[in-house]
Order: C-alpha cells, then sequence, then structure tokens
C-alpha cells in the first residue's frame, strides 16, 4: 500500500466522554439495528473490563456494519428506529454491572473470500480517547486465516477480536482495556 | 433526547473514583503534569513528531489508570467497512434540537451564547450532513446526571443537551448557556474547567471522535489533568473557542467560533490508488 498523504490540517484533539453523557447520547432502540423479531436477528452480547478485571459501568459502545449481504448502507434513521430499516450503525450504554447488548444481524463479507466483521468504537471516563478494534465473526475459519490483520497477531491477541458463537446464536465479545488478554485496539492511516 | 433515559442511570453503587485518590494535592498533581510536559517537550527538541492528541495512559487524571490500552494500538489498513460512515439527516435530528434553550417552559438561567464553527477533515474539506451532539453542564456547573453530585442548584429549565446536522459546508450552530466549571474527585480541591462535551462523526468511521470545547481565558486549564493529558500546547489550543463579535447578536447573545477538524478520511486516496493499477 502507498503511503497515506499527509494531513492539511492538524487534527483536533479528542477527550474522553466522561460520567455524564446519559441525556445525551443513548436514546430509544439505539442499540437494536435489527428488530428482535426480525428472523435472523443476533444478539451480540458481552462485558467490559478494566485493568484490574472489574467491570466497567459507564462505557458507551457503538458499532458499525455491513448489512448481511455485505453491502455498506448509507440510510439515515439510526436516532428514530422505524424496525425496518437497516441502518448499520448503533449505540449502547453498558449496564450497571458493565455488560452490553445489541441487536444486529450478521453483517456478510464486503468482498468475496473477506473476513465479515463489526467495527467496534469504544468510550468511557477514565479513556482520554476512543479506542477502535474489530468483531470478527468466527465461522468463515479460510477467510479469518488469510485475514491481514489476524496473521500478523500472536494466538492470544488474535483471540481477543473474533467473537465466540453461542449456543443460542448469539455473539459474544468481551472487551478488555488493559491487562490480560487486552483487547488488541487499533489505529489507522492519518489519524496525526 | 428525551429525559426518559433516568431508568438506565441508576449508577449509585459504583465508586465513581478511588476515594484513596482524592487526598492527593492540586500541588502534586500539578508536579506530576508539569513532568510528562517537561520530558514530553524535551523529546520534541531531539526531534519527535508534535502529538496531537491527548495521551491515553496519563497518571494524573487518575481514572485512566485502569483504563488504558498498555499496548501499542495495532496499526491497520482500513477496509470497506472503515472507509464509510453511518448516514443521518433531518429524519434524526430536528431543527430546533440545536437551540438548548428552549427545550422547556421557561428560560434557562445563564448567559446565553452561541457556539457556532464548522466540522472539517484533515484535508480541510467539509463534513457536509453530519451529526454533531453535545452536552453540558449549567450555568451553576451542574449537570442533570444522577451521579452528579455537585451542590450546585439545577435549572428546571435546561437540561444541557443538543444535537445538529452540519450544513453543506460543514456549519453548525448551538444556541446554549455558558456552562460553568464544576468540582470532580481526582485530587483534592480538583475543578474542571468550563467545557461543553462534543461528539463528532466524518465521511469515515475511523474519523468518529468525542472532545470536549473549552472556553478562552479560562483559569483553570494549567490545573486540570483531563485538559493537560494534550501534552502539545499547540494541540491544547485548538480546544479552545475564539470568542467571535461577529457570532454575538445584538441584546440576545455572545458568540463563539469553534471549527473542528477530524483526521484525514482514507477512502478517497486509497480509491485514487486502486484507480492507478
Amino acid at each position: 500500500m502507498a503511503q497515506a498523504p499527509e494531513l492539511k490540517l492538524a487534527p483536533t484533539p479528542g477527550q474522553t466522554i466522561g460520567p455524564f453523557y446519559g441525556y445525551a447520547l443513548p436514546y430509544e432502540k439505539g442499540n437494536e439495528l435489527a428488530s428482535q423479531a426480525h428472523p435472523r436477528s443476533v444478539r451480540l452480547h458481552g462485558m467490559v473490563y478494566d485493568g484490574n478485571g472489574e467491570a466497567i459501568p459507564d462505557a458507551l459502545l457503538e458499532i458499525w456494519q455491513a448489512d448481511e449481504n455485505g453491502n455498506v448502507v448509507s440510510r439515515d434513521g439510526s436516532l428514530v428506529r422505524d424496525g425496518y430499516t437497516f441502518t448499520g450503525w448503533g449505540r449502547v450504554a453498558v449496564d450497571n454491572v458493565g455488560h452490553y447488548t445489541f441487536t444486529t444481524v450478521n453483517p456478510g463479507a464486503t468482498e468475496e473470500g473477506k473476513a465479515p466483521f463489526i467495527m467496534l468504537a469504544v468510550f468511557a471516563r477514565g479513556l482520554l480517547n476512543r479506542l477502535f478494534t474489530r468483531i470478527y465473526l468466527p465461522e468463515d475459519t479460510e477467510a479469518l486465516a488469510r485475514d491481514p490483520l489476524l496473521s500478523s497477531l500472536g494466538e492470544a491477541e488474535r483471540a481477543t477480536l473474533i467473537a465466540a458463537r453461542e449456543d443460542d446464536g448469539s455473539l459474544r465479545f468481551d472487551i478488555r482495556l488493559q491487562g490480560e488478554n487486552e483487547t488488541v485496539f487499533l489505529s489507522y492511516p492519518r489519524e496525526s | 433526547m428525551s429525559t426518559e433515559t433516568t431508568a438506565n442511570e441508576s449508577f449509585s453503587d459504583s465508586p465513581v473514583l478511588d476515594p484513596a485518590a482524592t487526598t492527593l494535592s492540586q500541588e502534586s498533581i500539578s508536579q506530576e503534569i508539569a513532568d510528562i510536559h517537561a520530558a514530553y517537550r524535551q523529546s520534541v527538541v531531539e526531534g519527535k513528531k508534535a502529538e496531537t492528541q491527548p495521551r491515553i495512559d496519563f497518571a494524573p487524571y487518575r481514572s485512566s489508570l485502569l483504563r488504558h490500552p498498555t499496548k501499542n494500538l495495532r496499526h491497520v489498513d482500513p477496509e470497506t467497512i472503515e472507509l464509510h460512515s453511518p448516514a443521518f439527516g433531518q429524519r434524526d435530528v430536528h431543527a430546533l434540537e440545536s437551540d438548548l434553550t428552549i427545550q422547556h417552559n421557561g428560560e434557562p438561567i445563564g448567559e446565553r451564547i452561541v457556539v457556532a464553527g464548522r466540522v472539517l477533515d484533515g484535508d480541510g474539506r467539509p463534513v457536509a450532513g453530519q451529526l454533531v451532539e453535545i452536552w453540558q453542564a449549567n450555568a451553576a456547573g451542574r449537570y442533570i446526571h444522577k451521579r452528579d453530585q455537585h451542590p450546585a442548584p439545577i435549572d428546571p429549565n435546561f437540561t444541557g443537551v443538543g444535537r445538529a446536522i452540519t450544513g453543506p459546508n460543514g456549519e453548525y450552530s448551538f444556541t446554549t448557556i455558558k456552562p460553568a466549571p464544576y468540582p470532580w474527585k481526582n485530587h483534592h480541591n480538583a475543578w474542571r474547567p468550563a467545557h461543553i462535551h462534543f461528539s463528532l462523526f466524518g465521511t469515515d468511521f475511523t474519523q468518529r471522535m468525542i472532545t470536549q470545547m473549552y472556553f478562552p481565558g479560562d483559569p483553570l486549564f494549567s490545573l486540570d489533568p483531563i485538559y493537560q493529558a494534550i501534552t502539545d500546547k499547540e494541540a491544547r489550543d485548538r480546544l479552545v473557542a475564539s470568542y467571535d463579535h461577529s457570532l454575538t447578536t445584538h441584546e440576545w447573545a455572545t458568540g463563539y467560533n469553534w471549527d473542528i477538524v477530524l483526521t484525514g478520511a482514507n477512502r478517497t486516496w486509497m480509491e485514487d490508488e486502486e484507480g492507478d493499477h
């Protein structure tokens, strides 16, 4: 890949989301990218932990993903869910014990042979800037084996990015900001 | 946007901060900050690139101790979904949501202000038609939130939450009340500079950011470990709005200008590169 072009303007710094976003950011059905009544709806859920392995009760998570066919959609309506329009984006505040739940669909591969994943952004009090990572679906093991990011990681790190499929079809993905099995977080070109 | 989210916010059993940390003095926190900044300035003198973002590992902000990754972020080339961003529009946000002073039956107390500017990407291109969300304390330094125990008055006419969709040139404008500083428990006698939280989207989801806008000349800047987690002075200055008399309106509100620059979009140059082959 070629070198990314230099930025023309210096980016504005991020800051922590802080503790008091409760009236501003979470909203009704923010975590329902698909209706629970959708025949192929999938629960994506898990915990957010700190460096002591304690649950973080005030993190905010956002996901962004392709639809079941691997198409990236560009549809408004995320903030006023009608129960029918898949917008690909959702937001949820973790609950009092650090657990989160999204209802969504399995994203398809955006290109033939690519490993499907969901993009995740993490915000929390105490976290001075947002973190990004990927939630890979576990099924297509050949595509996972070919994936450039996963291939660059050791086994333990790789495991932090692949969701587990539970018996009821749910995807389980825990986020560890620090410590043992710390989640691999990502940076992208052109951040500075 | 409604006030019906209260049921989701019963955080009363969760410690906001380690109580032991609150015994630390401002002087000791300030010294920690000064030491980190001195080391940073020295590294720049020695040729290191200037930092543009806050450190995520910044011990003077005690809540960060257990909440920052210890491994380096893994650099990755963005793939399709990462080169796009969710879409928002007038369906999502009512035009009146950008006026935080008209959400209740009466006028909120405090200094009415307009905060306006543009959202740009790292190439200087306007980010048009995108969502901007803000939230803030009231004129007494109090948030509408169960965990805010600061004994300052709640204003029944001010929730402190607004939304807007940027215009064709990336422009946004909020009418609100100037927030006050408020105390917090990072250390003894810790006060946050007055600020407005901003949540922003770009054209790639990798540009997603949440930050805080500050007001010029705040005497608390040098004491605040959240603001000072940005080690570079010029980068810190980018979070400070400018007083702008052209935004001030006759007998109505004073005006502040604040432009926001997101990181660089990757879709355009990566697509151009693909086209070259």
